[in-house]
């Protein structure tokens, strides 16, 4: 039972947050809302020279060797620095299709493209009537000879408008809804019925729509294997859930820091407004739901790569559904407590708001994910800390 | 970072279990587990039967008898113990005056009152709050009187939980009036059956004599019951609310209601099938137990930090408000689980040995007075307002 980073982590912790605090401020941000700029490519090479693409990825690819903790450690800094970069989309999502499900070869050419920052890739995936549903999967990939042919609709592709490829999940048989029956492809992003319109989200990050008419792919194209690809989607997913549940720690805790740095600072009635005792106690009460959130989000990343499945699951949708929970409590609060201020676009705290407002959305807000969770085994006790147990109650 | 038991922890675990199931009688866990009413037997009964083991005093010096037990193992016996429905082990002596005696007591006191608490020989209640001095405890005004080699008390306490089966109190008594309020205050064990105390009920809400007020008429309590010196009670005082207190979140003690919530709303039936899958009702419980989740982890960071001799971080602050909130929500679940039934107001019922008729399922009978009772938890032990303004100020510097 252990909380503590090794030296190594440390490191990369305060690596990539004396990088972020440098290049990735708000001023940085403001530009690139204006310029509705999807990402920053000075950026993305800093990112990259300093191995942060890298850290999920096995050494044998030129990556860091890294697993949930350290993802946790990246994905915190992101979220405390607004980061409005393609990380998730590129490394842990698409680059997690490819580091979970390719082929050697794939992922030899794929890789280590990614590490070291010359290749986008997106992830195709949501459709226009799944909701929040992993399994609802409508486009599909109609046999032709050896090669497929896609044809169907994602939505929310985020990141899409600057992906070089697309990972797409397409159904290979089975109908909407199966387990079994959906298949992974990487798609080239230039293909000609490839049709799209990208639009910004409305934390600042940008996301495409795809229309996918009538797309050829060969056999090569194929990610892990046919008609198995949901455990892989889900498993990514879930490595995206915990990527997010860090990122959502660290805007919590920057978020929080400054509310409390205005409440001593901010005067009225001839004081400092932290000493009226309302302030004081939502004050306190955003700690507890950071702190709670915080918890969750490292149960998220020890569970992010376990191999017992159900467990993983329901330990990654509790801690989405807590920082759902936690991050509108805490942006709702930190917008109160600045008054008007809080209300407007200038500030940074609008901005961190409505990125925990983002991150509960995607993948399922928390009553999703409450549902979910709920509903994954017959009611038994989360099995996340386990305790051999006898029966206990003879009424 | 690593969330899993050590193969030690995992054997310990394993131990507590066995010794547990096979040493806590089933009359006391089958009250404890069906939410019965408890007596001082009940309770003095598991005591003894951890004190022959060795492990009553867990928290303490292994020198005063303790068990040299990590943080994580003393989380980990009280999950158990919790599990298999051992009664809670009644803190007054064990944990509260106990480490104070230790800490800041005479070779005497410590060598006479030490052995009967771990034995359950006294049975101690606290003598903190007054009439006028709840919050503002440092008001308090219970004087305490030098003459000669005694101490005369005079004076009202209230609140003091399980009084009626006291042998000793610790009180904070009022030894100066000059100065800071806290400056005056001294830390002395009072014998209950002393002549001049007076102990009287006070029945709360759910009907039951849990608490009481107790009388100081002129009680003569020997110099050598005065603990450290006049004059630094609130310091002894303070020094308990900085001890260890990973146990004070209930994590355990909430898994087992949890799952019992669970247990009656897989009974109960709302439109043709259990409550359980009812989506309005299983939405609320799947709250409950992931807040209970996080508060786990939140606690083991706490327990992590206390074995590695680390000073507790900002999440250690939180436990008490966020584990008496999660121990609330279950109460009011639980009763609300059982619909009407949990309106009948039969306290025969949840007694011992009732073999009459109920009013609806058995389980039943005590939800509404536990719910009732559980309102209690945000109020005791520092209110979770005034706990909101320590961390305010403590933690957050405003």
């Amino acid at each position: 039972m252990d909380f503590s980073l090794t030296e190594e982590q440390q490191m990369l912790k305060d690596s990539v947050q004396r990088f972020l605090e440098k290049n990735c401020s708000f001023e940085n941000r403001r530009r690139m809302l204006a310029e509705r700029m999807p990402m920053n490519a000075q950026l993305w090479e800093g990112l990259a020279s300093l191995g942060v693409l890298g850290v999920p990825f096995s050494p044998d690819h030129g990556g860091f060797g890294g697993g949930g903790v350290e993802t946790m450690l990246v994905m915190e800094a992101l979220g405390r620095h607004l980061s409005l970069e393609p990380y998730l989309a590129t490394v842990i999502l698409a680059g997690g299709c490819v580091d979970l499900g390719g082929a050697d070869w794939q992922k030899k050419i794929l890789i280590p493209k990614i590490i070291d920052g010359s290749m986008l890739l997106a992830f195709a995936h949501a459709e226009p009537n799944a909701r929040f549903e992993l399994g609802h999967v409508e486009t599909r990939a109609v046999r032709d000879g050896t090669n497929f042919v896609l044809e169907g609709e994602k939505t929310l592709v985020l990141h899409g408008q600057v992906a070089e490829k697309f990972i797409v999940s397409a159904r290979t048989s089975g109908k909407i809804g199966d387990a079994h029956g959906v298949t992974l492809f990487i798609v080239e992003a230039d293909e000609e019925n490839l049709g799209g319109q990208e639009y910004p989200l409305f934390d600042g990050m940008r996301a495409l729509d795809l229309q996918i008419g009538g797309v050829k792919v060969g056999p090569e194209s194929v990610i892990g294997t046919l008609d198995a690809a949901m455990p892989l989607i889900e498993a990514v997913a879930d490595r995206a859930m915990a990527a997010l549940c860090a990122e959502a720690v660290g805007v919590m805790d920057a978020l929080h820091a400054a509310t409390v740095e205005y409440l001593k600072t901010r005067q009225q009635f001839g004081q400092p407004i932290g000493r009226f005792q309302a302030l004081q106690h939502r004050a306190v009460d955003m700690l507890i739901h950071l702190e709670q959130a915080r918890s969750m989000a490292v149960l998220a990343a020890s569970r992010m790569d376990s191999q017992n499945v159900p467990e993983r699951r329901k330990g990654i949708a509790a801690a989405k559904e807590m920082i759902g929970r936690a991050g509108r409590f805490v942006g709702q609060q930190a917008i109160q407590l600045h008054g008007g201020m809080g209300m407007t676009d200038e500030l940074n705290v609008s901005h961190y708001f409505k990125r925990l407002t983002a991150i509960d959305i995607l993948f399922g807000n928390a009553a999703y994910q409450r549902q979910r969770f709920a509903t994954m085994d017959d009611n038994q006790p989360a099995a996340h800390l386990r305790a051999p147990r006898k029966s206990w109650v003879k009424i | 970072m690593d969330l899993n038991y050590t193969k030690e922890e995992i054997a310990f675990r394993e131990q507590v279990s066995e010794f547990v199931r096979t040493h806590l009688p089933g009359d006391v866990s089958r009250k404890v587990l069906e939410h019965r009413r408890l007596g001082k037997d009940d309770y003095v009964r598991w005591q003894k039967i951890l004190f022959e083991k060795g492990w009553i005093a867990a928290g303490w010096p292994v020198e005063y008898g303790g068990t040299a037990w990590t943080p994580i193992q003393r989380y980990i016996f009280e999950e158990e113990c919790a599990a298999a429905g051992a009664p809670r082990i009644t803190p007054f002596g064990l944990y509260m005056v106990g480490p104070v005696i230790i800490a800041f007591g005479s070779e005497w006191q410590k060598k006479h009152y030490l052995p009967r608490i771990r034995s359950s020989e006294d049975w101690w209640c606290q003598g903190y709050s007054e009439p006028g001095s709840g919050s503002d405890l440092a008001s308090l005004k219970t004087r305490a009187e030098r003459q000669g080699d005694h101490y005369i008390v005079n004076g009202q306490k209230t609140w003091n939980t399980h009084g009626q089966w006291a042998d000793m109190c610790f009180c904070l008594v009022r030894t100066s009036s000059e100065g800071k309020k806290q400056e005056g205050i001294s830390f002395l064990l009072i014998d209950m059956h002393s002549p001049g105390v007076t102990v009287r009920p006070i029945i709360t809400l759910e009907g039951e004599h849990e608490v009481n007020e107790i009388w100081f008429e002129n009680v003569k309590v020997p110099a050598q019951n005065l603990v450290g010196d006049e004059g630094r009670g609130w310091t002894y005082a303070k020094f308990l609310l900085s001890h260890e207190r990973t146990g004070i979140a209930g994590v355990g003690h909430s898994k087992r209601e949890l799952r019992y919530l669970k247990h009656i709303a897989s009974q109960e039936w709302s439109g043709g099938k259990p409550l359980i899958e009812d989506p309005l009702f299983r939405d609320r419980v799947a709250q409950v137990e992931i807040d209970l989740m996080a508060l786990e982890i939140t606690n083991l960071r706490v327990a992590a930090a206390d074995r590695d001799g680390k000073a507790p971080g900002p999440e250690a602050s939180i436990l008490k408000i966020k584990g008496t909130e999660i121990q609330q929500d279950l109460t009011e679940l639980m009763m609300e689980a059982v619909g009407p039934y949990a309106l009948p107001h039969l306290p025969m019922a949840w007694g011992d040995h009732w073999i009459g008729a109920h009013v609806g399922p058995d389980y039943a009978a005590p939800l509404a007075a536990r719910y009732f009772n559980y309102r209690k938890t945000s109020i005791y032990g520092g209110s979770n307002e005034i706990q909101r303004n320590i961390i305010a100020q403590m933690v957050l510097g405003l």
